[in-house]
């Protein structure tokens, strides 16, 4: 159960590891031997095929986060972490969306998924795939207009951050 | 020109200057056990895999090197890992080689295939599968340097069989790049001076100090330092040793030393949790604010600022809020310390401590540690004080965990660091006498002791072979209360007096059991045999049992309730 102000305690990471086999573990089960929180985790290599990055979402007050700060940076395979909030930065997340779109709701789904520069990027007689791309507030916004008219399926990637540019 | 990888393995270990290897062989690991014979290393073969791994733990914690072991694939791997987890909670260097099923077979449900890679995971400091030959050299040589380096700890190196065959050109990296990896060995030096300030203006300072100050070899550096500024020091179970409970010049007399506290917490003395709980500036070093320490957390040393040093920032402010965190390794902080007050005007430190030390000197009297002392039934601590008495300064003790354990803790006074061998955070029975086992192969010619209970000794006695076989003369006290004592213990006070499954009746005649294995027993059951027995027992040559048949229900106190603050101490 989500606490009222899980927001406020929400912390977006960023964590650079070696490109290794069971990295990925040793990271997860941080978080489940320690009893902390995951709220999403994505990972992908970086420009550097060594690298690999992890954007993971936690949920936990400054101290807790303080410790999976400092937890994280001791795994050997663990290069950098960093704590994007109160820091300046971009996040996005993509998500398939399947609709139901029969001949009555097909023109409010396509404008829906226009409103929220949204793809389509599969059709069948009984529904639409919808790609869409933003932040958190944008795809719970998409998303909860299409409730009302029946989602089938969601899948959502987590979040990917990066700092913004300096100025 | 090529080598095996199982000649790497040697060539490796020749480069870590490894003298000794605790093991035991299965297929996977064969092809090391059969090229042993070209090397110059010895090998202990165990009887179990979990005694291979705290042998290798006692041998790391008596002599600061890194220790080694060598196991099979599947049972054999699983084996260690109750070793491996103990080693990990007290941060010891150890490394265990497992053997492992071809790597074409992984994941195969292959025989005897074990992800023991994954099962460690959690309880190693790091840990490693070996896919390929070319990788061999490299992954040995960051297994030791991760295990000694910064907070030392278990580092595990998985071996498939078919990498053991391979073959590859040998090389030894020089320069290891462990991009993830940089450990913080040296303390800020502003933090050092705001500490020091702090210090400087205490009224009430204490010296908390862990098996850190042991690990980092800083134990003279910290002793300096106490003695400078005559702060008193408490330390941790892990910690004993780390300071002198009595100084030299007494050895032979009843005084401790004068700033000695004491270890502090559950079993701690009074004197020493009434001064934590007291102190205006506590300075913590190498200790990590653990429960059996600290107690109610809300409640731990409430009027103080707290410094603490220490090398892995995970500890530092992890349980208890420190205003002055110094990450860095024990011995360059105490280094650093000792200069900062060099250069200050210090005053008359010892007026200036007089009423904190005779307040202190006060609660040592009030309760002292005490036991009602009997003429007719032996008292376990009384075993213990003259274990002391006949072995200070000279021995290295050992422990199993439960009231052995404690008693050890509060009625040895340890004088040198590395002479107490304990499991501290994960309280594993059946440590001691395998530890005890892998000190005397370091040191074949000092005093070993492995202080028991009739419940722990039975976790591992089939180490017993391995001691005798190699002639390595470990005694064994065990504290036989025939009980699961320190359960029985929580049994009366917390449980009413129900001693469900604690009761021990049953157990071997251990007299015999010595005598079955080859080595040699004695029992005591009247206060007068205990000094004899222990005399006879120093005289012998072989490993040794000593049964001490002791007062059954004896307790360990102080206590102070799990969960309560380290004030509410039940006294006896
Ligand atoms: C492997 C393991 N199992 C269970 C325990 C829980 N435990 C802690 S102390 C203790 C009793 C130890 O009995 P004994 O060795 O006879 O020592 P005593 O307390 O009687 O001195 C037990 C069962 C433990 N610490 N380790
Ligand atoms: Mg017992």
């Amino acid at each position: 159960m989500k606490k009222k102000n899980d927001k406020d305690l929400r912390h977006t990471l960023g964590i650079l590891v070696e490109n290794q086999p069971g990295v990925l573990s040793r990271v997860a089960g941080l978080f489940s031997g320690r009893g902390f929180n995951i709220e999403s985790l994505t990972v992908a290599e970086t420009a550097d095929p060594n690298i690999s990055r992890i954007t993971l979402v936690t949920i936990g007050d400054e101290r807790i986060v303080e410790q999976i700060v400092k937890q994280l940076n001791k795994l050997i395979n663990v290069i950098k972490v960093i704590d994007f909030t109160s820091t300046d930065f971009v996040n996005r997340e993509m998500a398939l969306i399947k609709v139901k779109a029969d001949a009555e709701t097909r023109a409010e789904v396509l404008r829906i998924s226009d409103i929220f520069r949204g793809k389509v990027v599969d059709v069948s007689p009984h529904s639409y795939t919808i790609e869409v791309t933003g932040n958190e507030d944008k795809i719970g916004a998409i998303m909860n207009l299409l409730k009302q008219i029946g989602i089938i399926e969601v899948v959502r990637t987590g979040k990917a951050a990066i700092s913004r540019g300096k100025k | 020109m090529k080598l095996t990888g199982a000649q790497i393995f040697f060539e490796c270990l020749k480069k870590e200057d490894v003298k000794v290897i605790f093991g035991y062989p299965g297929g996977a690991v064969l092809d090391i056990y059969h090229e042993m014979r070209n090397h110059d290393i010895r090998h202990i073969l165990v009887r179990h895999e979990q005694g291979a791994t705290h042998m290798a733990d006692g041998y790391a914690r008596a002599t600061g090197k890194v220790g080694v072991c060598l196991v099979t694939s599947g049972p054999g791997a699983t084996n260690t890992v109750t070793g491996i987890a103990t080693a990990y909670m007290d941060s010891i260097p150890i490394v265990v080689f497992t053997g492992q099923v071809p790597t074409p077979l992984i994941g195969n449900d292959a025989f005897q295939e074990v992800d023991i890679v994954g099962i460690t995971r959690p309880c190693t400091k790091h840990n490693y599968l070996v896919k390929d030959v070319r990788d061999l050299a490299r992954i040995i040589a960051e297994a030791f340097y991760l295990a000694r380096s910064g907070r030392p700890g278990p580092v595990l190196v998985d071996l498939p069989k078919d990498v053991i065959q391979g073959e590859t050109e040998f090389r030894y990296p020089k320069k290891l790049n462990l991009r993830g990896y940089k450990p913080n060995l040296e303390a800020h030096p502003k933090q050092i001076e705001r500490a020091g300030k702090a210090i400087l203006s205490a009224k009430r300072p204490v010296i908390y100090a862990g098996g850190g100050v042991i690990s980092s070899s800083a134990s003279s550096l910290l002793h300096e330092l106490a003695t400078m500024l005559q702060i008193p020091v408490t330390t941790t179970l892990m910690g004993l040793g780390g300071f002198p409970a009595v100084l030299e010049k007494d050895q032979g007399t009843q005084e401790l030393h004068p700033l000695w506290l004491g270890m502090l917490g559950m079993h701690g003395t009074f004197r020493a949790n009434m001064a934590v709980s007291n102190c205006d500036v506590l300075i913590a070093i190498g200790a990590r604010f653990d429960d059996r320490v600290t107690g109610k957390l809300s409640e731990f040393a409430p009027k103080a600022k707290i410094i603490h040093v220490d090398v892995d920032p995970t500890s530092i402010s992890k349980n208890v809020p420190v205003h002055i965190p110094i990450v860095g390794d024990c011995k360059d902080a105490l280094k650093k310390f000792i200069e900062f007050f060099k250069s200050e005007k210090l005053g008359d430190i010892a007026k200036k401590r007089d009423s904190w030390l005779s307040r202190i000197n006060e609660w040592k009297k009030t309760y002292p540690l005490a036991y009602e002392e009997r003429n007719d039934v032996i008292k376990p601590q009384f075993v213990v004080e003259k274990i002391y008495e006949l072995t200070r300064g000279k021995a290295i003790i050992s422990t199993e965990v439960g009231q052995n354990q404690m008693w050890v803790a509060q009625y040895y006074h340890f004088t040198k660091p590395r002479t107490l061998l304990t499991s501290g955070g994960l309280g594993t029975m059946g440590y001691g006498f395998p530890a005890a086992i892998g000190a005397q192969v370091a040191f074949p010619d000092k005093i070993v002791f492995d202080v028991a209970g009739d419940g722990s000794i039975q976790m591992n006695i089939q180490e017993m072979t391995t001691a005798v076989t190699n002639n390595l003369p470990v005694k064994i006290a065990i504290l036989n209360n025939s009980y699961l004592g320190m359960v029985r213990q929580w049994q009366e006070l917390f449980y009413e007096r129900n001693y469900c499954a604690t009761c021990l009746s049953g157990s071997p005649d251990f007299v015999k059991l010595a005598e079955a294995y080859g080595a040699v027993g004695f029992r005591a059951t009247k206060p007068d045999e205990v000094e004899p027995i222990i005399k006879k027992a120093l005289e012998t040559d072989k490993p040794v049992i000593m049964d001490f048949v002791v007062e059954p229900e004896e307790g360990v106190y102080p206590m102070v309730p799990a969960g309560k603050a380290i004030t509410e101490m039940l006294l006896v």
